[in-house]
């Protein structure tokens, strides 16, 4: 076994342990983490892939590296939204549970703030 | 059979720090191991010859989202002892183990059957290098093969901070972003804001030029000078624009549609959109580095800088 397939078996475990973590941790945050974890175990997979593609007398394939450029930046856009998204949510509601029997607000929706997003 | 430690260590060393920001019960310290992962995967990606996805994931993998989860996760911390009390229970754990255990099998078995000899495409990247003036393979690629999916990328950014706009409360719109930090004038912050933010925007500005021949480029540059930028209105030096600002607008989008003019420049003169007439390649490349460069960095540090939260009152 050569080194870029260690990182393989690393990158399918990485997949493992954020879906792990995606599905047992309650807090949303933790599961944004998560998902970033099992995005970076998805491109390390491809780096490898890359990595294994290596050819006239480049270090990788650089296709796949330049695309893994392109899915950090998007992986970091959805990020960013889904944080923002998060403490907005902690900041309208006080909480940031995701579990269905929430405990009704005190007076109502707030004041003519539900439109702000559309 | 025994792998060489320069894999073995790092590759170990990441797979500790995953599991344990995924475990770790305060989610500030997963948040903080997550920064040091996303570290630790750059030495990774160093040994699989991709020093440019390296410079990336430093940049904006481990740094800008990192920053990004420790700073929410500060906020959301008086949230913290209810969702202990949502943990679910001993089933759930075991069922979700077992599933993430069957994940990695079949990823396992994947990797281990992959085709051999590997399918590559980089004899063809290759091949064309010299026609477009570039010597970085992987700028050759994001330039010229697959143009269209880095303007994608340069608009997503820019549909990310509009969305993050987006859920600033009706009473602050157009206002300032985020909260005003107030930072000791004579703290060592304020300092390092002081000292570092002019070897930072160099060293920002060499890694986008030199990314035509070398490992860099325009994202990993822009994403250094944003963050000298953050660096310093963390310290209080400096305060984020109102987003309701012509300049700031016309910065943001500039990039983008220069981007966009030259495909359909592309499309008139070479008969494809973003397709370069003939030795034309290297200074339409140029052109559009240069036009992307400034309104990525300000796009990525607005992101950053968060939702409206003050008036823009001045």
């Amino acid at each position: 076994m050569n080194g870029a397939m260690l990182f393989g078996l690393v990158a399918a475990a990485l997949v493992g342990v954020g879906l792990y973590g995606l599905i047992v941790n309650p807090q949303p945050l933790r599961k944004i983490l998560a998902f970033n974890v099992i995005g970076s175990g998805v491109f390390l997979l491809f780096g490898v892939i890359a990595r294994r593609g290596a050819a006239a007398g480049l270090g990788g394939d650089p296709v796949p590296q330049a695309l893994l450029i392109t899915g950090i930046v998007v992986a970091f856009s959805a990020t960013a939204i889904a944080v923002t998204v998060l403490l907005r949510l902690f900041e309208e509601t006080g909480t940031t549970t995701l579990a269905s029997a929430v405990p009704p607000p005190a007076a109502g929706p707030g004041p003519g703030q539900d439109q702000a997003g559309e | 059979m025994i792998v060489d430690a320069v894999y073995a260590a790092p590759a170990l060393l990441i797979l500790s720090l995953g599991i344990y920001s995924t475990i770790v019960r305060d989610t500030f310290s997963a948040t903080v191991g997550f920064i040091a992962y996303g570290l630790l995967l750059t030495v990774a990606w160093v040994q699989l010859h991709g020093v440019d996805v390296a410079l990336t994931e430093a940049a904006i993998g481990g740094g800008l989202t990192g920053l990004l989860l420790v700073r929410a996760s500060a906020r959301l911390r008086p949230t913290e002892a209810l969702a202990r009390a949502e943990a679910p229970g001993g089933a759930m754990r075991l069922l979700a183990g077992l599933m993430a255990g069957g994940v990695f099998v079949v990823l396992a078995i994947a990797v281990l059957s992959l085709p051999d000899p590997a399918p590559t495409l980089a004899p063809q990247a290759a091949e064309h290098m010299a026609s477009l003036g570039v010597g970085n393979p992987i700028t050759a690629v994001l330039l010229a093969y697959r143009a269209m999916d880095t303007m994608l990328e340069a608009i997503v950014l820019l549909l990310a901070l509009i969305g993050v706009w987006s859920l600033a409360p009706d009473r602050v719109w157009g206002g300032r972003p985020g909260p005003r930090y107030n930072a000791d004038p004579e703290g060592i912050l304020a300092f390092i804001a002081r000292v570092l933010p002019p070897v930072g925007i160099i060293v920002g500005i060499y890694i986008f030029w030199i990314g035509a021949d070398h490992p860099g480029g325009k994202f990993q540059g822009a994403t250094i000078v944003a963050a000298m930028w953050l660096l310093t209105m963390m310290a209080g030096l400096a305060d984020a624009p109102p987003i309701n600002r012509r300049w700031v607008r016309i910065l943001l989008v500039a990039g983008p549609a220069v981007f966009v003019a030259v495909g359909v420049a592309g499309a008139l003169t070479a008969g494809a959109f973003l397709g370069y007439p003939e030795g034309w390649a290297k200074p339409l490349i140029l052109v559009i580095e240069f036009a992307l460069m400034p309104s990525l960095a300000l796009t990525l540090g607005l992101i950053m800088a968060g939702t409206p939260e003050r008036p823009a009152a001045p």
